[in-house]
Formats: structure tokens, C-alpha cells, sequence
């Protein structure tokens, strides 16, 4: 099958690369732009480790085409520090000892900030709620929500 | 050996930032999928649709015939003449004459591209004759079940049993008739658990590179990379020490990264394609069709309990099926059974045995959840019916310091009764609890676990000091490895680095399992923190001009042990590292051993449910985990390791199983259907850490991984019979389970 050019933005980056139309994004992403700090977990939407931002909405890229990508703003976990300056999440997830393994962290980490965008102040089920399909199996999710829960104070100015 | 006092320690005990944070939040860290190299090929494998089934043929031409698919191997492609748990390995890495189980794999395919190895994979024709088949281990123990592997029982096994048993194991102590007549009564019941999958997020991945030669290169994402490589190039026929093992990141193992899989295979296909490298990923069906469920379990259990709450005798019968090949936990699932009781009489007795379904791999506390389900939801029946405090005939009964333990050896110092203190002191325990609601409470253990261990250590040049360990980081390890060698040589714990180094750089090391990494690599980190200490002391002495005995170190450097020893200023590791060129040359520290002295860790557990009537649903409403820790090194890792631990063995409880059809095809293959709990599912975990030093340990850590996957199987199984009055013997309590046991028990 003949390869389909695609032009987008990647972290405020214009990138190209060629896509076979049954590559997923996530796929693009790890293996044509070697952006692998997005992961894969299941690649069927269940675990949500393939989390990035599409024109500011959370998708599971293992769900959206390659060649859907084009000329859109896509949001990863590489562009999430800003000059070398952690968000206050990455921060707050190092704090709290919010990851074991890390390998669900990309993910939760872009889904919460998804989810600070639209709600500041979420509650606790609120946090809960959002990242349900984030799955992570080593932390039992407590230092989890509490790490967004303080990130996102922080970021009000709360804390 | 132990230090007695937290206070005199300034780094153990605190909450620093992980060194590999950094990484891990900004998506630098690398995985097993992470990986790429110039020439790579990508592997895919064809797996049997059947739950068993003779190979009649396999056709790879059509594949072969495709353009950029570069190498096909089958059985055919590996050594013969294995045999025991060598063949095992490769038995399972590819089937033979037969696959057992749905998802075994048959061939395996190397292309250009992943797109095309899987395209090619789907051209590999394979001519299966289906046999007869069986998944459940009842079933598979019944005089007419169909017989899996003919000789594979060992001498264990007594004469009449079906040949699909093939490990028997009994043992016990004390007078059983004598207990159970003391007893004021007697109870019986069977209880079962189902297959649950470890549920890693990452799944497997490698990279492997071999050529012609026999040398080779992998990348994996795995628990222990010693035992890849030992496995790998023992299924392939080849020398160990020709492959180079060099460990990812990993992303949750769990006891289920501890063994290989598809791994041999990227090393055949690799071989075959002139020694390009070859790239496996598994997708998830995969990992839950081929890759290390833990074992399900059929058990009865028999208690005698006098009014007061005394147990006088139990028996322990145990049926566990671990696949297609011996190997299922039943062992340690007894000596689990009743390690948290001081009982007169105990018998125990279990059956291993073969069933069509994938080989059961480690899961935390292999065995120990199975056990803790059967007896302690029997405890708890108990007191229910004699109206006593569960937490009290714990108490009571509790095994202590010491003394003989359930399964035999001696137990050392524990602390069961501290822990048990601390959970009768809880808040969460006074909590009123309203309509609907049920509170259930558990206890659990796991021994812990030294194995091999092999760590070195070297002095830079300005002060600061690397440490080389060989077992991979799951949960935090390279902080605690860190904050122990930093405390050991009085250095601030951003002056040290650990790295976690290939097969090449050190001796063997066992994996990251049995909970042995805080324990293990921290006691050896610690002896070469010594080691090293004493070559800087003897550097000072000489160059003091006096005996390296009368040369103290503290603070992180060297000073005269005393007014005898002579007025020098100290010299720090900075100076030290700085001269060491010309005092000597290098300076590193190192140790290798099996380090004896492990601490067994029991836990207890709280939960509170609340049973919706209408829909059978079980919400955790709070969840107490309370466990002897012996000390926590870092605090905020061992309260992540109970969480985790209590969250798996809650969707144990109540979701999780393995579910095949009459065909025996796994019918649950994605984690939409193998439901793992996800975070609205859950409360807050709560945690007590009780510290009862292990004085095997410097700093009397015992291990902490395993333990708290135990108790919550039973914990929400009590719970939920607080709360219905409705006792569910078998696991998964979900919710039309539940419900329909509600009703027949209104209709009763
Ligand atoms: S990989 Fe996309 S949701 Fe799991
Ligand atoms: S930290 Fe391992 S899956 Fe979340």
C-alpha cells in the first residue's frame, strides 16, 4: 500500500512524515517521529498510555489514523516542560511518589492537564472520574489524584 | 546488625526525589519498545487458535514469498534434547508436536516492518488435528479428563491419580484428630479463585540480535535479565555468557517479567536473517493469552475453633492449575496457608496440575492470596458464628517470634502482633457503618526472598560515587539504593548515582522478585559501601603515616580513630577521590553473596463495602492496609507498594478472571473485558506502616512487594458477607454473581 505524506504540528513543531494508511497515530508518533514517550499499552482505547491532545481534545492516539493527523496541533508528553521548566503536574507526580513503574505516567500526566484546562478545581471524584481510562496497575491510583489534586491547586494560586 | 533507633539515620526513613523522576515524567525514560537500531527487522508470531491441538503442518511459503519478510522459524529452527524445566521453557516458547493452550505459539515471522510481519504472520498456514481438551483443574483431575503430557508427573505423585497431577505435596505437624475433637466446632467449606493476569501495562518487548557466531544482544523489558539470559541460550543450546542482556526500563512486571516468552525467539529470527536485529512487541491479547496468568485454585479447608476463639487444628487441601505445565504455586500457597496462626495440628495437602491454558507465571506473593482467601474467609466465618471480634481470635492465635512457624522453620523476629496492634488502634475501625454496608478484615504473608546478588560501587574523582545493581527499577528501587549508600558513607544522596548495568558488568543477579530488591541489592550495596570505606580509610592511613585500624570514617571522610591514632584533619571523600590516582589507583567497593538474614512482612487488612441490593455492584467505600515493613527506606515507596498491592487483590476480588469457552479460547482477551479497577473504582488506600526492625538487614528492612496482594481477597469476601449476610466462596464476586446469591438467599 503506497504511503500518504502528512503535514502537522507536533508540540508547536511543523513536522512531516509518511503514514501508511493503517498506522495509527500512535504509531506515526513512536516510529516516524521517534516521539516514543508516548505509550502502548492495549492499542484497542482501554488503558489510555497512548493519551496525547489533538486540537486541544484528549484522544487515545491508538485510535486515530496516522493519516487524520494532518494539519493539526498535537500535544504530547515531550512538549509538556516548557524550556526545560517541568509543569507543575510533572513536578507534583515526582513530589508524591505518583508513579511506580511510569509507564502509564505520559498518559495520565497529558489527561490531567486536559483536565485542568477545562476544570481547575476539580474534586476528588471529579480527578477520579477524568482519568478512568488511564489505567495503572502499580499505584492503586492514591498518590495519583493526589499529585493532580495538589497540581492543580498550585496552579490556582491555592497552595 | 540492625540500628535500633531511626533517629541516628539522616537519609533512611525521608522522601527524596527519585533519580529516574526526571525521565519518567517527561517521556525520556526508555522501555522495552523504545528501542530501535539500523537493519531492524520486526517479529511477529502465529499462535494456536486451539486450546489443544496436534501440529499436523506448517506452511511458510506464502510468507516467505512476500517481499521484505527476511525469516520463518519454527520448532524446527531449536535444539532437541531438553529436558525438565529447560523443556518446559521451550516447550512453551514455541510448541512442538502439540500446542496446549489457546495462544501457544507456532511460528514466528521477522519483515521489514511491523505492518508486514503481521501481514506475513497471517500467510503462515498451520494444519492443527484438534484434541479433546480441559481448563479447569476439577475437570482436569477427573478419572476421564484428557491427559495433557503423558510422564510429566514426578516421583512425588502417588500411584492412581490422573496423569495430569504432577506434583503432590503434604506435610503437617501435631495430633489432627486430637485438635478437631478439642474444638467446640468444626467447619468445612470449599472455596476457588480464578486465573488473574498480572496486568503489567507495558507489555513484553525486545530487541534481539544473534549472529552466526552465537553472539548475541538483547534489550528487554524484563525483571531480572540473568534469568533471560540463562533461559534464552538455554532453549537455544548456547553458552550464557555469549549473550549480552541489557535491561529497559519496565513498565510493571509483578512477578510476570521474571520468565521469557517470546524472547528466544527474536534471537532465532535474528540468526536466520543474518544477524539483523529483530524487534518483538506483544500486543495485548497476546500478553493475556500467552504470557503468565497465576495459577486458579479449587481448596478446602477445615477449622477447629473452640468458643473463645482458640484454633485447634485446620487441614489445608489445595487443587491449583497452572497450564500446560507443572509449576502452579500450590507449594507455597500452604506454606501461606496458615503462617499467621499458632496452630496444635495442621495437615496440608496439595495437587499440582496440567491444564490447556497458558503456563502460569509468578504473580506478587505467588500462592499466598489463593491460601488467604480459603482460610482466612473461613476464620472469619468462624467468628462470625460464635459472635467473636475477628480481630481478636487473631490476636489470640497469632504465630509469633521464634517460634515453629505453620510450614515448619523457625519464624525470627516478626511483627504480627504490632501490626495487628496497630490495626485495632485505626480510626477506621470506629467508623459507623450504615445500611448495606460491611466491614471485613484479613491478614496476609509472605516470606521474602535473598537469591543471588552481585553489586559494585566506584569512587569518582570529585567525591561522588556510582553504584552498579542488576535488578531493574519497577517502584522506586535506585532511590532507596541510593539513600542506602549515601547513608552508609555519610554522603548527601544526590552525591550518589545507580545505575542498573547489563549481564557484563556484574555477577549474577537474581530479578526484582520476591520482594528481595530493598532487602537483597540493599544489603549488598551496603557491604560494598563498606568494602569501600575501608580501602578510603586505608588510603588516609597511609597517607597519615599510620594503621588503617586506627582510622575512623564519618561524616564522609576519614578522621584518626582518636587521640592515639595521631592530630590529622579529616580528609573527605572529595579529597580522597581527588588523589586516588596516586595513592593506589582506583577505588571501588563491591559484594556478591545470597544474603541470608530475610525478614518475613505479615499484613492486615480493613475494608468497608457497601453492596448496591438492586444491581449486586461492591463499591470500596475505605480500605486500611497496615504491614510490617521492618523499616521503610523510603516511605512514600512502601505505602505505593501496599496500595498497589491492595488494589490488585481488590480487582481479584471482584472483577478479575480468566474466562474460556467450551473450546477453550480465552474469551476476555483485552482489558475491556479483563477489567483491571480503574481509579473511580477506588477510595483512598490508607496505610500504617509498622516498623519492626528485621535484624538481618543494616537497616532492618524486610521486603515489602508482596504481602499486601493477600489479604484483600479474603478482606472484601468478609465484607461483603457483613453486608448481605451472603458468603461468596468463589472469586470473582461480581456483581451478578452476587446478586443472584442474594436472591437464592431470600428465596432459602
Ligand atoms: S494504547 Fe491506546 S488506549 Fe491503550
Ligand atoms: S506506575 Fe506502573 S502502571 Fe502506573
Amino acid at each position: 500500500m503506497s504511503k500518504i505524506h502528512i503535514t502537522t504540528k507536533v508540540n508547536g513543531e511543523e513536522v512531516e512524515f509518511l503514514a501508511d494508511p493503517r498506522d495509527t497515530l500512535l504509531d506515526c508518533l513512536r516510529d516516524q517521529l521517534e516521539l516514543t514517550g508516548t505509550k502502548e499499552g492495549c492499542s484497542t482505547g482501554d488503558c489510555g498510555a497512548c493519551s496525547v491532545t489533538v486540537d486541544g481534545t484528549l484522544v487515545c492516539s491508538c485510535l486515530m489514523l496516522g493519516v487524520e493527523a494532518q494539519d493539526k496541533q498535537i500535544e504530547t508528553i515531550e512538549g509538556m516542560a516548557e524550556d526545560g521548566e517541568l509543569h507543575p503536574l510533572q513536578r507534583k507526580f515526582i513530589e508524591h511518589a505518583a508513579l511506580q513503574c511510569g509507564f502509564c505516567t505520559p498518559g495520565i500526566l497529558v489527561a490531567a492537564k486536559a483536565l485542568l484546562a477545562k476544570n481547575p478545581d476539580p474534586n476528588e471524584t471529579e480527578v477520579r472520574y477524568w482519568l478512568a481510562g488511564n489505567l495503572c496497575r502499580c499505584t492503586g491510583y492514591d498518590k495519583i489524584i493526589r499529585a493532580v489534586m495538589d497540581a492543580a491547586a498550585e496552579m490556582r494560586g491555592a497552595a | 546488625m540492625a540500628k535500633d533507633t531511626a533517629n541516628e539515620l539522616r537519609i533512611v526513613g525521608t522522601r527524596p526525589d527519585r533519580p529516574d523522576g526526571l525521565d519518567k515524567v517527561t517521556g525520556r525514560a526508555r522501555y522495552g519498545a523504545d528501542i530501535s537500531a539500523a537493519g531492524l527487522l520486526h517479529g511477529a508470531v502465529v499462535r494456536s487458535p486451539h486450546a489443544h491441538a496436534r501440529i499436523v503442518k506448517i506452511d511458510a511459503s506464502k510468507a516467505l514469498a512476500l517481499s521484505g519478510v527476511k525469516a520463518v522459524v519454527t520448532r524446527a529452527d531449536f535444539p532437541t534434547g531438553l529436558t525438565g524445566e529447560a523443556w518446559d521453557l521451550q516447550e512453551n516458547t514455541m510448541a512442538g508436536e502439540r500446542a496446549l493452550y489457546d495462544g501457544h505459539a507456532v511460528a514466528a515471522v521477522a519483515a521489514t516492518s511491523a505492518q508486514l510481519a503481521r501481514d506475513a504472520a497471517k500467510l503462515i498456514e498451520v494444519e492443527y488435528e484438534i484434541l479433546p481438551h480441559v481448563t479447569d483443574v476439577d475437570a482436569a483431575m477427573a478419572p476421564d479428563a484428557p491427559i495433557i503430557r503423558e510422564g510429566a508427573a514426578d516421583h512425588s505423585v502417588p500411584e492412581g491419580l490422573h496423569p495430569n497431577v504432577v506434583r503432590y505435596i503434604e506435610f503437617g505437624h501435631g495430633d489432627l484428630e486430637a485438635g478437631f475433637a478439642q474444638a467446640d466446632i468444626v467447619r468445612e467449606h470449599q472455596y476457588k479463585t480464578e486465573a488473574a493476569h498480572q496486568g503489567y501495562i507495558e507489555p513484553h518487548a525486545c530487541m534481539g540480535q544473534m549472529g552466526a557466531d552465537g553472539k548475541g544482544e538483547m534489550w528487554v523489558c524484563t525483571q531480572g535479565h540473568w534469568f533471560i539470559r540463562k533461559m534464552c541460550t538455554q532453549v537455544l543450546g548456547l553458552d550464557a555468557s555469549q549473550l549480552r542482556v541489557t535491561p529497559s526500563e519496565i513498565g510493571g512486571g509483578f512477578g510476570g517479567k521474571t520468565t521469557i516468552f517470546m524472547e528466544p525467539l527474536s534471537l532465532a529470527l535474528s540468526r536466520k536473517a543474518g544477524g539483523r536485529p529483530v524487534k518483538i512487541v506483544m500486543s495485548r491479547s497476546e500478553v493475556l493469552r500467552a504470557t503468565g496468568p497465576t495459577a486458579s485454585a479449587s481448596m478446602d479447608v477445615k477449622i477447629g475453633m473452640t468458643k473463645d476463639g482458640k484454633i485447634t487444628a485446620g487441614s489445608a487441601t489445595f487443587r491449583m492449575q497452572g497450564g500446560a505445565f507443572a509449576g502452579a504455586p500450590v507449594d507455597m500457597a500452604l506454606y501461606c496457608a496458615f503462617a499467621a496462626y499458632k496452630v496444635p495440628a495442621l495437615q496440608h495437602v496439595g495437587y499440582d496440575v496440567l491444564a490447556n491454558r497458558p503456563k502460569a507465571a509468578a504473580y506478587r506473593a505467588p500462592g499466598s492470596p489463593m491460601a488467604a482467601f480459603a482460610v482466612e474467609s473461613l476464620v472469619d466465618e468462624m467468628c462470625t458464628e460464635l459472635g467473636l471480634d475477628p480481630l481478636e481470635v487473631r490476636v489470640k492465635n497469632a504465630a509469633q517470634s521464634h517460634e515453629t512457624s505453620s510450614f515448619g522453620p523457625k519464624f525470627g523476629v516478626i511483627g504480627l502482633n504490632e501490626t495487628l496492634a496497630a490495626t485495632q488502634a485505626h480510626p477506621n475501625l470506629s467508623v459507623p457503618l450504615g445500611p448495606n454496608q460491611g466491614r471485613g478484615i484479613a491478614s496476609g504473608f509472605w516470606f521474602n526472598h535473598g537469591g543471588d546478588t552481585s553489586v559494585s560501587m566506584a569512587l569518582g574523582e570529585d567525591g561522588t560515587v556510582t553504584v552498579s545493581i542488576g535488578t531493574p527499577d519497577i517502584g522506586g528501587s535506585r532511590a532507596s539504593m541510593a539513600m542506602m549508600a549515601a547513608e552508609t558513607l555519610q554522603i548527601p544522596y544526590d552525591n550518589v548515582r545507580v545505575n542498573i548495568v547489563e549481564t557484563g558488568a556484574l555477577g549474577v543477579n537474581e530479578p526484582t522478585h520476591g520482594s528481595r530488591a530493598t532487602f537483597a541489592t540493599g544489603k549488598a550495596t551496603v557491604e560494598a559501601a563498606q568494602s569501600m570505606i575501608v580501602e578510603m580509610c586505608k588510603r588516609a592511613a597511609a597517607k597519615w603515616g599510620i594503621e588503617p585500624e586506627a582510622v575512623e570514617w564519618r561524616d564522609g571522610a576519614a578522621h584518626p580513630a582518636g587521640p592515639n591514632a595521631g592530630e590529622y584533619p579529616p580528609m573527605t571523600i572529595g579529597e580522597i577521590g581527588a588523589a586516588m590516582s596516586n595513592t593506589g589507583g582506583p577505588i571501588a567497593g563491591h559484594h556478591e553473596s545470597v544474603p541470608a538474614g530475610v525478614g518475613e512482612s505479615f499484613g492486615t487488612h480493613v475494608v468497608d463495602v457497601e453492596v448496591d441490593p438492586e444491581t449486586g455492584r461492591t463499591t470500596i467505600l475505605r480500605y486500611l492496609v497496615v504491614q510490617d515493613a521492618g523499616r521503610a527506606i523510603h516511605p512514600a515507596y512502601v505505602e505505593g507498594q501496599y496500595q498497589g498491592g491492595a488494589v490488585q487483590g481488590i480487582g481479584w476480588a471482584l472483577n478479575e478472571e480468566y474466562v474460556y469457552d467450551d473450546m477453550g479460547r480465552l474469551q476476555n482477551p483485552v482489558f475491556l473485558d479483563y477489567r483491571v479497577p480503574v481509579a473511580s473504582d477506588l477510595p483512598m488506600i490508607d496505610t500504617v506502616i509498622v516498623e519492626v526492625p528485621n535484624p538481618g538487614h543494616p537497616y532492618g528492612v524486610r521486603g515489602v512487594g508482596e504481602t499486601g496482594i493477600a489479604p484483600p481477597l479474603p478482606a472484601v469476601a468478609n465484607a461483603v458477607a457483613a453486608a448481605t449476610g451472603v458468603r461468596m466462596r468463589h472469586l470473582p464476586i461480581t456483581p451478578s454473581k452476587l446478586l443472584s446469591a442474594i436472591k437464592a438467599s431470600k428465596n432459602g
